[in-house]
């Protein structure tokens, strides 16, 4: 989020609540800042929106369901961020993106630091209604300190977005399309070849699940740490260096 | 005092073990002393845990444990559904076919039986014929070869997610009420892995 000047002008209804929306603020960061949560997941504070998950989908009296991330504010809007069709919806996402990796959390590093695992715990997921997909993408372990597990990835672009928005080295794009679609390095090469990658970790401390990790962590060892971006974009944007682990 | 369910008889459990590591059945011996409130309020009919050969009749709840990974599975697996009230997907093997099903992604599992019974070092052997049973060409969830009533993910469920659903289902049985709304209060009772 970057700072505002002024004060809150717009008028906005949230789930009933009459607030002040800034002027420009999305959906997504006027709920944040009004205390009304909502799902989110290739969302990150601190880089630019891809609004491509739709977990953060509501519903804005509008004939289609807005992404929360990606939607301005507009004066008198009167936003419902959850109801039944909604979290069905949303249950819905969390399956197919199950469906459609190889999302097995027992034998996953980032088992209890997963962003797709606490979804689907949040909602309700207890199975998976559509056929499972097994995997089908190489995993790439030539970094010497760390190992993409393509099978794993939900295709959020946080990595993408990190290191070419925050690092400045875009080692990372999106290749292919539909089921084939996958992260690779530089021009599809062995990311342990990719003389752009400075060894920063941050696409590997962004990533929701465990697609991305430290070498050598055996399951349920990795621990992700993606508010590092909002604290890089405020030290950045307001010049304000504070000890992290002091904070913590 | 013992329960009963509609139809005045106790109460009847029982477990099943397909193609799973046993773990989700350790996590129920982890029950410990709750095996004595689960004794009281219904009999254990089948199981790895009893010497029973064959599936009984009129079962009220059977746990599941494990994918659908050969003949036999599919065997048991549909003579549970056919003798049971409320079949419980049990653990993430079932549900999703988890550990079990990482030999989809090979393909033909007949090289993969070559490779453990034939080119094996220690074992010089022939491909099995009999007393294995024939592995399915892919492995399944337990919910694409039976309808399931309840699921229970996790690798295993936990001991207190096991107690919170089995003995929920079993009370609501117990009234004659059938299959109870499951409150899930968090991860402790609903999560993968
Ligand atoms: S590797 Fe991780 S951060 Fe990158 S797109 Fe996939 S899930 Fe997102
Ligand atoms: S968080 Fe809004 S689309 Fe992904």
């Amino acid at each position: 989020m970057s700072p505002r000047n002024g004060r809150p002008n717009v008028p906005v209804t949230i789930d009933g609540q009459d607030v002040k929306a800034f002027e420009g603020e999305s959906i997504l960061e006027l709920a944040r800042r009004v205390g009304v949560p909502i799902p989110t997941l290739c969302h990150l504070e601190g880089l630019s929106i891809h609004g491509g998950c739709r977990l953060c989908l509501v519903d804005t009296g509008d004939h289609k369901l807005k992404p929360a991330c990606a939607t301005e504010v507009t004066a008198e809007l009167d936003v419902t961020t959850t109801n039944a069709e909604i979290r069905e919806h949303r249950r819905r996402i969390v399956e197919l993106l199950f469906a459609e990796g190889n999302h097995i959390c027992a034998f996953c590093v980032s088992s209890g630091s997963c962003e797709l695992q606490d979804l689907a715990t949040e909602h309700h997921v207890d199975h998976i209604h559509y056929e499972l997909g097994y995997e089908r993408h190489d995993v790439d372990a030539s970094h010497p300190k760390y190992v993409l597990d393509r099978d794993r990835c939900v295709l959020c672009t946080r990595c993408v977005r990190v290191c070419d928005e925050v690092e400045g080295a875009h080692v990372w794009d999106v290749a292919m399309r539909g089921n084939e679609a996958r992260i690779v390095a530089g021009m599809d090469i062995p990311w342990g070849e990719s003389s752009a990658c400075t060894w920063c970790g941050k696409c590997v401390v962004v990533c929701p699940t465990g697609a991305l990790s430290f070498k050598g962590r055996a399951t349920g060892e990795m621990r992700h740490d993606p508010e590092l971006v909002a604290f890089l974009a405020r030290a950045r944007d307001e010049g304000e260096w504070i000890d992290r682990r002091a904070e913590a | 005092m013992s329960e009963h369910n509609g139809e005045g008889r106790r109460l009847r459990i029982a477990t099943a073990w397909l193609g799973g590591c046993s773990g989700c059945h350790m996590s129920f011996l982890d029950l410990d002393e709750v095996l004595f409130d689960l004794a009281e309020k219904a009999d254990l009919v089948y199981g790895p845990l009893t010497d029973v050969k064959e599936f009984p009749p009129d079962v009220d709840v059977t746990l599941v444990e494990g994918a659908v990974a050969n003949q036999d599975n599919v065997e048991l697996a549909k003579a549970v559904r056919a003798n049971t009230r409320v079949v419980v997907s049990f653990g993430d093997c079932a549900v999703t076919g988890n550990v079990t099903s990482l030999r989809n992604a090979l393909g033909d599992p007949a090289e993969l039986v070559r490779r453990v019974y034939v080119e094996h070092p220690d074992i010089r052997g022939a491909m099995p014929t009999d007393v294995v049973p024939a592995l399915l060409p892919y492995v399944e969830a337990l919910h694409e070869v039976i309808p399931i009533d309840v699921y229970m993910p996790g690798c295993p469920p936990s001991a207190d997610r096991i107690k919170a659903t089995l003995l929920a289902l079993l009370d609501s049985l117990a009234a004659g009420e059938g299959i109870p709304s499951l409150d899930w209060r968090g991860p402790e009772d609903l999560r993968f892995g």
